[in-house]
Formats: C-alpha cells, structure tokens, sequence
C-alpha cells in the first residue's frame, strides 16, 4: 500500500488535554487535523467532563470558579474541534506500517498518516490484593469516572487504597457529593511523604497547597485518614463486605465497607505506540516503561507521542507537551513559516520543569512492590485469566534462559487476557524481577498486539485474509 | 441523594435523578432506564454482577469504568460485544451476560 501524501491532514489518537492542545495549536495554522477517539464525549480520562445528567452539581463538584473555568475550556475545545474532523466513539486497534485500523459504528476502516501524534494517555497502575476481583471493587480513576460519567457513586461505604495524588481528590469528590462513609488508607511511607513535600514545594508549591487543602477537606468532612497503611485484602462472599489492613503501628484493623477504589499512580497506555514503532526505555524513578522520545515529543519519522501515554505528568503538562509535538509536526509537514521558536522554547522549558516535578514527587509515591511479596500464593495477579500469584513464582524457574516478562506470560498466560496486561502488567514484572533476584529493567516489558481493543470476529477474519 | 429505595439491591448509587423513560434487559430481566445514563450505571444500580468470569465462575462488575479492562463485556442477542460502561442506553436493548454464539 503506499502511503498518503506528505500534505494529508495529521492524524490524532486521543482527545484528551494533550490531543485537543495539539488540535488547537492544527487549526491555529489553519490545517484541520483528524482527531479520532473512542468515548463519546471529549476531554479525557482526569479532565472528564461531566455527564449531562449532573449538571446541577459541576458547582459543588468543582466549586463556581473552576465549574466556570471548566465550562469555557469545554466550549474552546467544542470550537476547535468544529474545525477538525472529529470522529468520536472510535477505537483505534491496531497500528501497521503507516495505517491505523479503525472501529466505529461496527465497522473496520484503515486510514493511512503521514504524521501521527499519539495522545492516548493513563491508566491506574494496579497491584493486587486478594479478594481485589469481587464486585465492588475498581481502579481508582474508574472511581472518578464512576461519578463524571456514570453519575453514580461506586458504593455507600467507601474505601480508597493506594498512593497517588488522585486518591484524595477522589475521595473529596465523592464527599462534596454527598458520601460520608469513606476511608482513605494511604500506603505512602511517612518519609516518602516528607520527600515529596519537599519536592512539591520547590517545583509546584500550587499542588502541593491543593493538596494540603484536600487532605483539611476531607478531615473536616470527618473522612477517615490512615497513613502508611499496609493493605491486606479485601472479604466479601459475592461482593465486597470489607477491608483489612494495618495501619502504621502495625495494628491490624477490619473495616465493614461495600465497595474500594485501587490506585497506585498511573502507567502510560503504550500499546498504539508500540505498534507504530516507537521504541522504549526504562525509567527507573517512574519504575515504568515509556517510548523514547525527542524534547519535543517525536518518536519516529511520522510518529510524535505526546501527554501521559508519553510520560507522566498531569493534564497541565499534557497541555504543553500536546501543543509541542504539534508545532513540532508542523515543521516536519513544512509548515515551519507557522511555527514561532520562541514559543517551542517556553514549551520546553515548562515541560522540562512539569518532568523535574513528577520525578521529585515520584521518589515519594514509590509502588509498594514488597507488598507483593507478602501475598499468599492463592492472590489473583490476572483478573481476566484468573491467574495467581502462586502461578506465576512457579514459572519462573520452568522458565529456559534469561526470565523475562513474556516467557512467563507464555507460561502462565498471566497478560494474555482480553485487558492486555493492562492490570496485572505492572504486578508481573514486579513479581518476577522478585522472584529472579533481577532488577525490574531486566525483565522486560509485556509485548503489544493488535488488535489491542476486542474486535468483532468478522473484522479480525477480514484483516486475516489480507 | 436521590437514590431510590428499589436502587438497595445494586452495587452503585446514582447521583440523578432517576426515571423511567425507556428499558433495557440484562439476561431476560427488564429494568429501566433514564436517556444519558450508561449501561453499566443501569446495570449496576439494578444489579450486583454483569456476569461470571468464564475461568473461575465468579461474579464480575467491571474494573476499570472507562473501556480499558474488558471485565464490563456483555453481549447483545446477535452477538456483538459492548463495553457496559462505553455504551450509552437505548430502548429495547437486550443484553446478555455470555456470549452467545462462538464469539468471545
Ligand atoms: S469496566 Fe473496564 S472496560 Fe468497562
């Protein structure tokens, strides 16, 4: 097949912060990109909009300034998408040389680029727990999406486990809602806290007072705080009864509740990137991998990546990292006269200062991966093939040469399942750098494959025959 | 809150109003429903499960609420697949738990 020609629009997977600051800065320019998601609605998965039938409640929510903030932001980005060719309710599910293969509306498309940012975002990084598969249980973004989009708390006695700088907004968020009956049990150690404080102050002392001023909110609420707690289990029969847990003194403790939210920061959606042919490193702060980019975002000749799915950083500096790679792409599309290098300059920098602040705060919010290796043998490390810990340790001797992330999967199918090691992927390669005595760079990283969104059989057929 | 008494059975609370003005159906079972909700809200406030895992038959209710997990999959009667909580609400739909020809 050959490809389009150098002037076909650029092409945009995600309309989340980085993909609509990108498209804005398309349209400024006056070329209209193609934006292509798969929810309905614009905005992401963190800056989510609203579902329509809350909006009487964007006020107490967010509160009027930022509820009004929010709403000229969503008609901007409503305006700029006007002008390109927005195509939601869109699954991308795979990327061959060239070509995305696209799902809408139940029917296949390939549609070739010739520049393609990828701005596809997060998802919580997860460590399990037993009892972490009952109903009631979800991740702790699925939490918050609960509310925006679901106009639904996920229970009426909450627990919300883990660290992340989202697990108190979460919890804020349920309580300015009307929940009282929460629990935050934060795995954060004491020390990590104080080094990410000091981190916070000296390269955003913005969020680190948001964060103080959450964590006053949910106290005066009278919500449960637990610090440096150690998560044990979650009981239930059919559903989620309750949780145990122990707390900094070592005491154990039940709490009678109905539904947890699990969270332990975020790790970059990398499949499309993946396929596309970008390459990877490790990061040893983060304890992620993520595709090698340029400063400016590009990760091959007509491939950029942009916003969390590139590296972690928040909505803010998806915002700058989006608009980058696009004025990037310009140049690469010829359309440098467009451009201003003062302003790649101030991106730069301000992304380079969004980076030194995720890494400060990351050598607090370090994963509990020693948790793991207190888990009985029985835990569910795959939810969606119900493989267990125990499974998985036991593989790794059966497994012949240097033990990595994929022989295990081949193993004990533990990441062959229909999430794609979405959820079990950062917990495996923890267990078996555990278990081979390695470190977690050595072993490797769950390899993508298409199609990584489940596909009608007749579409998969197609593509097979071709 | 506005959650309905009838709403105690499931395991999410809506935070709307709800309404009936049109029903959808889980494995034969009628429920109501409100435009703009999504599947998985209707399902939920209604229900406990969306269904068994087909490895260890224990009860599923979605993981992720935002289409990356698949734990969510139900099936309509022709086959197709849908994420409950990527699917809005129409009338008429009727869903089931397992897939119902070789479609997985
Ligand atoms: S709950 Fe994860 S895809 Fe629906």
């Amino acid at each position: 097949m050959s490809g389009p020609s150098q002037d076909a629009p650029p092409v945009i997977v995600g309309a989340g912060p980085a993909g609509l600051a990108a498209a804005g800065a398309f349209v400024e320019a006056g070329i209209h990109p193609i934006v292509l998601d798969e929810s309905d609605r614009p905005g992401g998965q963190g800056t989510r909009r609203l579902t329509p039938l809350l909006c009487d409640k964007a006020e107490p929510l967010f509160g009027a300034r930022a509820s009004r903030r929010r709403q000229e932001r969503e008609a901007r980005e409503d305006h700029i998408l006007s002008l390109c060719d927005y195509r939601a309710n869109t699954v991308v599910w795979g990327a061959f040389d060239g070509g995305l293969e696209l799902l809408s509306g139940g029917a296949c498309q390939d549609l070739r680029y010739a520049h393609l940012l990828l701005a596809t975002g997060a998802t919580d990084a997860i460590l399990p727990l037993p009892g972490w598969t009952l109903p009631g249980v979800y991740s702790l973004g699925g939490a918050q999406v609960a509310l925006k989009r679901h106009g639904s708390f996920i229970g009426r006695k909450i627990v919300f486990a883990g660290f992340s700088p989202l697990l108190y907004l979460a919890a804020a968020q349920y309580c300015r809602l009307g929940l009282r009956e929460i629990t935050v049990l934060d795995t954060t150690p004491l020390r990590g806290k104080l080094h990410a404080a000091i981190g916070m102050a000296r390269y955003a002392a913005g969020t680190l007072r948001q964060g103080l001023s959450l964590m006053a909110e949910l106290r005066r609420a009278g919500v449960r705080i637990r610090a440096a707690a150690e998560l044990l289990a979650v009981e239930g029969k059919d559903h989620v009864e309750a949780f145990r847990f122990r707390d900094a003194a070592g005491r154990e403790e039940r709490l009678d509740c109905d539904a947890v939210a699990i969270g332990f920061g975020l790790r970059p959606e990398t499949q499309l990137a993946e396929l596309a042919g970008a390459a990877f490193e490790f990061d040893p702060v983060l304890r992620h991998w993520f595709p090698r980019v340029s400063p400016d975002g590009q990760a091959g000749p007509a491939l950029w990546i942009a916003g969390d799915g590139a590296r972690t950083m928040g909505a803010e500096g998806a915002r700058f990292a989006g608009r980058l790679a696009a004025l990037s792409m310009l140049q690469a599309m010829g359309r440098g006269e467009a451009v201003k290098s003062d302003e790649m300059r101030r991106l730069r920098r301000r992304l380079e200062h969004a980076r030194r602040f995720q890494l400060a705060a990351a050598k607090a919010f370090r994963l509990p991966g020693e948790m793991l290796s207190r888990l009985p043998g029985e835990t569910v490390l795959c939810r969606c093939e119900r493989v267990t810990l125990g499974e998985v340790r036991a593989a790794v001797p059966r497994a012949s040469g240097p033990v990595e992330v994929n022989r295990v999967k081949a193993i004990t199918r533990c990441g062959m399942g229909r999430c794609q090691g979405r959820y079990c992927g950062v917990a495996l390669g923890e267990v078996v750098a555990e278990a081979t005595g390695r470190d977690l760079a050595e072993v490797g990283r769950l390899r993508a494959q298409a199609p990584i969104r489940p596909i009608p059989m007749s579409a998969a057929m197609r593509d097979a025959a071709e | 809150m506005t959650a309905s008494a009838a709403s105690s059975s499931g395991l999410f609370v809506p935070i709307y109003e709800v309404s009936t003005e049109l029903f959808i159906s889980l494995d034969g079972l009628r429920m109501p429903a409100r435009r703009g909700e999504t599947v998985i809200a209707v399902l939920l406030r209604n229900a406990a499960a969306l269904g068994r895992s087909e490895f260890d038959g224990r009860s599923r209710a979605g993981f992720c609420l935002m289409g990356a997990c698949q734990d969510c999959s139900l099936w309509s009667e022709d086959g197709g697949r849908i994420r409950a909580c990527m699917t809005m609400v129409e009338d008429g739909m009727a869903l089931v738990t397992a897939p119902p020809l070789a479609e997985t």
